[in-house]
C-alpha cells in the first residue's frame, strides 16, 4: 500500500506529517511511501533527507494525491489556493485519509468526504484511553503549545522570570498563573518553573492538585463550600455551576492583580472556550504583564483576545497565537509523525503494508470518522479503563466466590454457639482430669494467638523457626517413654528422642544465627 | 525431683516459650527472645529426665548428644537462601516424632486406665496424635522436595482430587471408630491409618502450586505444634499442651496472614491447584499488551546515579540467584552519593514468611531501609526509580486493574506509580501465579533481562 505525504497548504503551517525517522518506521510496516517536493522545509527535514530513507520524492501536487492509497496530513483539508481545487476533492474516490479533522466544527468537510466515499480518520478524536496515549496528538500537540506559550510570553515579557540579586540590583521573580492543569496547562507550569518564575495553577478538577503539585507550582484552590468536581467524560473538564464560576472569576479578579503572566488553556469539549479574564481584569494588570491565550482558536479565554493575533490592550501584552505548534515544527513534526506511526501499527496488525480498518478495536472505532463513504462519528461513549475485560471471559473465576467475604456478626454469634455446644457435649461425658488440661489447652491457644500478632512481618522466618525449635518439646514425651518395659516402645522412643533433638538444636541455632545478621 | 517440683519447672518453661514468643515482636529483643526459648527447653528436658519416672540415662544421652549433633551441624551449614527448605525438614521431623510418641504409648504395657471413657479419650487422643503426625511428616517432606527443587513444584492436579480427599478423611474417621472402639488389640486400624495418613500428607502438598510455599509452610508449622499438643493430651502432660498450643496456634496465623497478603482464602490454598486453571490462557494472546523496552546495566546504573529516590524490590529471583550481597554493596554505593536507595517487602516475597528480610538481614542491610508494603506504599508515587529484582506477582498491577485476573485483589506493590521502573528477569516467563504481568509493558517502564547477580555486579561496575 502507498502512504503520500502532500505540503501542508494552511497558512504558516510548518509541520509535516512523516518525518525521515518515521518514514523508516512506517517502511518496516510493509509502506511504500511518497511525499510531496519541499513538504518536510518548513519543518527542517530536506527533499534529500527522505530520499535517502527511501522515500520517493514527487513534485506534482494532483500526481501524490491521485497515486497514493493513503494520505496522512497534519491539517484537516482545506481548499488548496494554488490549484483552485478542495483537498477534499484530490482524494482519490474510496481513498483513506488521516489528519485532524474536527468533525464536531466541520459537518461540510464530512459531507465533501463521504461524497468521495472515502475512510477517514480524525487524529483529534483518538479516545482518551491508557493503550491510545501513544496515538494521542491532541497531548502531543498541546504539549508543544503548553511550552511554546512560555517561550512566547518570555519573548514579549520585559523582564527576567527567574529572580536574582546582581551587583546591579535585585531582580525579583516573575508571577505566573496557568488556567487549565490539562497537557498544555502542565507543560507550561513546568517551563515556567524550569526557567525561574513562581508558577500558581488553577483547575476545576480538584484530582489534577497533586499533578501541579508535582510540577512544582502551587494549585490555587477556591473559597467555595460546594464540593464540585469538574472532571467530565473522557477526563476533560466540563461546564461548571453558576456559583462555581461566580467564586472562580473572584480567584482570577484577586490574582491578575498580583501576577505578570496569565498562561490560559481552559478549554471544554465541543464548546465555545469559557471567558475567564474580563476587561476589567486585563486592566487591572500591571503594564507590561502578558497574557498568553491558548484557547484562542475556540474564541478565547480573555475578553479581549484577537485570535491568530498579538495586540496590547490597557498596557498588557495578549498573545492569541493559535499555531503555536507550529512554530516549533521540527519537534512537533517528529511527535505528530510518531503518533501516526503508532496508529499505523496499531492498523496493520500483520505488518504487511496493508491497512486493516477493524471496527472492534476501541482505538480504531474512535478515529474512524467516516468509514467507506459512511459517517461513523461521534463514535459510542469510551468504556472505564479496564477495555480487554470481555475478552477474558474464559478466565476461571477466582477460587473462591467473594460472597463470603466478611461473615456477618450473626454467623460469628452462630459459631460460636455451636462451638459452645459440642464443647458442653465433650463436657458431659469426658472426665475431670481430661477437662483440666482441656482449660490449659484452650487458654494457651489464646495466650499464643494474642502473643504472635504483635511479631513484625520482617522477623516471620525466625518466628517460625523458633516455633519450629519449641515444637520440639514433643522429646518430653518421648523421654517419658524411653525407660518403659517394653522393648520396642524403648527403640521406638529413643528414635523419637533422637529427631526431636535435631529439631531443637537446629531449631535454635539457626534462629540464633538469623538474629545475629538483623542489625541497625 | 518430686512431682511437684517438675510441674513447677513446666510452668517455668511455659513462661520462657510465651516470653520467646514474645521477645520477637521486636528486632532489638528478638535474640533475648530466642535464648529464653533455649532457657525454658533446656529446663524442660532436666525437669523431665530427673524424674522418677525415667531411669534409661544412657540412651538418652546417646540419642541427644548424636541429635544435637546432627541440629547443630545442619543450623551451621545451612545458605540463608535454603532456609525455607531447612524448616520444612525440621518440620517433618516432629512430625515422625509424634508418629512415634504416639505408637509407643500404644504399645506401653504400663498404661493403666480408671475408666472405661478414660481409655478411650486416651485411644482418641492417641489416633489424633499419630495422625497429625504422619500428615505433618509427609507434607513436610515433600514441601522440602518442592522448595529444593528436586519435586517439580507445579501443583499435582489429580482427577478428582478433592472427592480422594473427602473419601480419606472418611476412612481415617471409620477407622478411628474401630481404633477406639476395639476390645483388645487394635494396632491394624492404626497402622492402616497412618499410611492414610501418610498419603494424605503427600497428596495434600503435592496439589499446591510453589507460589503458596509460604502459606503451605506456616501451616506444617501450625499441623506440628498441634501433633505436640495432641501427644501432650495422650501423656497428660500440660507443658507439651501448653507449647504445642503456642506453637499451633503461631503457625495458624502466620498461615492466616500470608493468605491475607495473596487475597486468598486458606481453604482455596489447601485445596490446592492455583496457577494452573487460569495459567492455561492467561498468559499472551488475549490482549495486545504493546512491547517491552530492554535496558542494559550500564543505563541502569546512570539512571540510579541520576535519581534521588530509589526502592529495591526483591523478590525469589534475588534468593535464588543469591544477589543479596552485590545488591547491597550497589546500595552503599549509592547511598554513598547520597541517592536515598530503601528495600520494600512484600509479605510474600519469596517461599517464606519474612524470607527477604532474612536474606537482607544475611547481607547487613540495616533493617531501617528495610519497609514493609504498607509503610512504602505512598512513598512509591515519589520514587524516581523503583529497582524489581526477580519479583513478578507482587507487583503485578492487574491485581487492582483487572477483575478477571486470578489475583484481583492482592495487595501489591504499587511500584507503577514511580517515575521508572526497571525490572530485573531472566526472560519473560510469567511468575508462579502464571499470570501475564502488565507492568513489563507499561511506558516507563524498563525490563533488564539477565541473572540477577550478574547483571548486578555489571550495574556495580558501571556505577562510578
Amino acid at each position: 500500500m502507498k502512504i503520500g505525504i502532500p505540503k501542508e497548504i494552511h497558512t504558516d503551517e510548518c509541520r509535516v506529517a512523516m518525518t525521515p525517522d518515521t518514514a523508516t518506521q512506517l517502511q518496516k510496516l510493509g509502506y511504500t511511501l511518497s511525499i510531496e517536493a519541499g513538504a518536510g522545509e518548513k519543518a527542517h527535514f530536506s527533499d534529500e533527507a527522505y530520499r535517502e530513507v527511501g522515500v520517493e520524492v514527487v513534485d506534482d501536487t494532483k500526481q501524490l494525491w491521485a497515486e497514493s492509497d493513503l494520505i496522512m496530513k497534519v491539517r484537516a483539508p482545506e481548499a488548496h489556493s494554488g490549484l483552485g481545487v478542495h483537498e477534499a476533492e484530490l482524494l482519490t474516490e474510496g481513498g483513506k485519509l488521516i489528519s485532524f479533522i474536527w468533525p464536531a466544527q466541520n459537518a461540510d468537510l464530512l459531507d465533501r468526504l463521504k461524497a468521495r466515499k472515502a475512510t477517514i480518520m480524525a487524529m483529534d478524536s483518538v479516545p482518551r484511553i491508557s493503550r491510545a496515549q501513544k496515538a494521542d496528538a491532541l497531548s502531543s500537540m498541546a504539549n508543544i503549545a503548553g511550552y511554546r506559550a512560555v517561550v512566547e510570553a518570555a519573548s514579549q515579557f520585559g523582564r527576567f522570570f527567574t529572580g536574582q540579586i546582581t551587583a546591579a540590583g535585585k531582580v525579583p521573580p516573575a508571577k505566573f498563573m496557568v488556567i487549565g492543569a490539562g497537557v498544555a496547562g502542565l507543560a507550561a507550569v513546568g517551563a515556567a518553573g524550569s526557567m525561574g518564575a513562581i508558577v500558581r495553577a488553577f483547575d476545576t478538577r480538584p484530582e489534577v492538585k497533586e499533578q501541579v503539585e508535582s510540577m512544582g507550582a502551587e494549585f490555587l484552590e477556591l473559597d467555595y463550600e460546594e464540593e464540585e468536581d469538574g472532571a467530565g467524560e473522557g477526563g476533560y473538564a466540563k461546564v461548571m455551576s453558576k456559583a462555581f464560576i461566580e467564586a472562580e472569576m473572584k480567584l482570577f479578579g484577586e490574582q491578575a492583580m498580583e501576577v505578570d503572566i496569565i498562561i490560559t488553556t481552559a478549554l471544554i469539549p465541543g464548546k465555545p472556550a469559557p471567558e475567564l479574564i474580563t476587561s476589567g481584569m486585563v486592566e487591572s494588570m500591571r503594564d507590561g504583564s502578558v497574557i498568553v491565550d491558548l484557547a484562542a482558536e475556540q474564541g478565547g479565554n480573555c475578553a479581549l483576545t484577537e485570535p491568530g493575533k498579538i495586540v496590547v490592550k490597557h498596557g498588557v501584552t495578549i498573545v492569541g497565537l493559535t499555531d503555536l505548534p507550529s512554530r516549533l515544527p521540527t519537534q512537533s513534526s517528529q511527535l505528530y509523525g510518531t503518533n501516526l506511526r503508532h496508529l499505523m501499527t496499531d492498523l496493520t496488525p500483520e505488518k504487511d503494508g496493508e491497512m486493516n480498518v477493524n471496527m472492534d478495536d476501541e482505538i480504531i472505532r474512535g478515529v474512524t470518522v467516516v468509514k467507506d463513504g459512511e459517517i461513523t462519528w461521534p463514535p459510542p461513549p469510551p468504556k472505564i479503563s479496564a477495555a480487554p475485560a470481555q475478552k477474558q471471559a474464559t478466565v476461571a473465576p477466582p477460587v473462591v466466590q467473594e460472597e463470603e467475604k466478611e461473615p456477618s456478626a450473626a454467623s460469628g454469634f452462630i459459631g460460636l454457639g455451636i462451638a459452645s455446644v459440642l464443647l458442653l457435649a465433650v463436657g458431659s461425658v469426658a472426665p475431670a482430669a481430661f477437662l483440666a488440661h482441656f482449660t490449659v489447652f484452650v487458654l494457651a491457644c489464646f495466650i499464643g494467638y494474642m502473643v504472635v500478632w504483635n511479631v513484625t512481618p520482617a522477623l516471620h522466618t525466625p518466628l517460625m523457626s523458633v516455633t519450629n525449635a519449641i515444637s520440639g518439646i514433643i522429646v518430653i514425651g518421648a523421654l517419658l517413654q524411653v525407660s518403659g518395659a517394653s522393648m520396642l516402645v524403648t527403640i521406638l522412643a529413643a528414635i523419637g528422642i533422637l529427631i526431636a533433638t535435631i529439631n531443637i538444636a537446629g531449631g535454635f541455632l539457626v534462629t540464633q544465627r538469623m538474629l545475629k545478621m538483623f542489625q541497625k | 525431683m518430686t512431682e511437684g517440683m517438675i510441674t513447677t519447672a513446666y510452668i517455668i518453661a511455659s513462661v520462657l516459650f510465651i516470653q520467646a514468643l514474645g521477645g520477637l515482636s521486636h528486632q532489638e529483643s528478638a535474640r533475648k527472645g530466642n535464648v529464653y526459648g533455649m532457657l525454658g527447653m533446656l529446663i524442660a528436658i532436666l525437669a523431665t529426665v530427673l524424674g522418677a519416672e525415667v531411669t534409661g540415662y544412657v540412651t538418652i544421652i546417646v540419642c541427644m548428644v548424636v541429635g544435637g549433633g546432627i541440629g547443630a551441624y545442619l543450623a551451621r551449614k545451612v545458605e540463608m537462601t535454603g532456609m525455607p527448605e531447612l524448616v520444612a525438614m525440621l518440620h517433618s521431623f516432629v512430625g515422625m516424632a509424634a508418629v512415634l510418641v504416639g505408637y509407643a504409648s500404644y504399645l506401653d504395657p504400663d498404661a493403666h486406665f480408671a475408666s472405661n471413657v478414660d481409655k478411650v479419650i486416651h485411644e482418641i487422643e492417641i489416633y489424633l496424635g499419630v495422625l497429625i503426625g504422619a500428615i505433618t511428616f509427609t507434607g513436610s517432606v515433600v514441601a522440602y522436595g518442592k522448595l529444593k527443587g528436586s519435586i517439580t513444584s507445579k501443583p499435582l492436579m489429580l482427577p478428582g482430587r478433592h472427592m480422594l480427599n473427602l473419601g480419606l478423611g472418611l476412612i481415617c474417621i471409620w477407622l478411628g471408630y474401630l481404633f477406639a472402639g476395639a476390645e483388645g488389640s487394635a494396632l491394624i486400624p492404626l497402622i492402616i491409618m497412618t499410611f492414610i495418613a501418610f498419603a494424605f500428607g503427600v497428596h495434600m502438598v503435592m496439589a499446591i502450586g510453589g507460589a503458596d510455599m509460604p502459606v503451605v509452610v506456616s501451616m506444617l508449622n501450625s499441623y506440628s505444634g498441634w501433633a505436640a499438643a495432641a501427644t501432650g493430651f495422650m501423656l497428660g502432660n500440660d507443658l507439651l499442651i501448653v507449647t504445642g498450643a503456642l506453637v499451633g496456634s503461631s503457625g495458624a496465623i502466620l498461615s492466616y496472614i500470608m493468605c491475607k497478603a495473596m487475597n486468598r482464602k486458606f481453604i482455596s490454598v489447601i485445596a490446592g491447584g492455583f496457577g494452573t486453571d487460569s495459567g492455561t490462557d492467561a498468559p499472551v494472546g488475549d490482549v495486545d499488551q504493546g512491547e517491552v523496552v530492554p535496558v542494559l546495566a550500564d543505563e541502569t546504573a546512570e539512571m540510579l546515579q541520576n535519581s534521588k529516590e530509589v526502592v529495591i524490590v526483591p523478590g525469589y529471583g534475588m534468593a535464588v540467584a543469591q544477589a543479596q550481597h552485590p545488591v547491597f554493596e550497589m546500595t552503599k554505593k549509592l547511598r554513598a552519593q547520597g541517592v536515598n536507595v530503601r528495600f520494600a517487602i512484600h509479605p510474600v516475597a519469596g517461599r517464606l514468611p519474612g524470607h527477604m528480610n532474612v536474606l537482607l538481614a544475611e547481607a547487613k542491610v540495616p533493617y531501617d531501609i528495610v519497609l514493609e508494603m504498607d509503610e512504602i506504599n505512598d512513598d512509591l508515587p515519589s520514587t524516581d526509580v523503583v529497582l524489581v529484582i526477580g519479583a513478578n506477582d507482587i507487583v503485578n498491577p492487574d491485581a487492582q486493574d483487572n477483575p478477571n485476573s486470578p489475583i484481583a485483589g492482592m495487595p501489591v506493590l504499587e511500584v507503577w506509580k514511580a517515575t521508572h521502573t526497571i525490572v530485573m528477569k531472566r526472560g519473560m516467563a510469567t511468575g508462579y501465579a502464571g499470570v501475564q504481568n502488565p507492568l513489563f509493558f507499561k511506558e516507563n517502564n524498563r525490563m533488564l533481562f539477565g541473572d540477577a547477580k550478574k547483571t548486578i555486579e555489571d550495574i556495580l561496575h558501571a556505577l562510578h
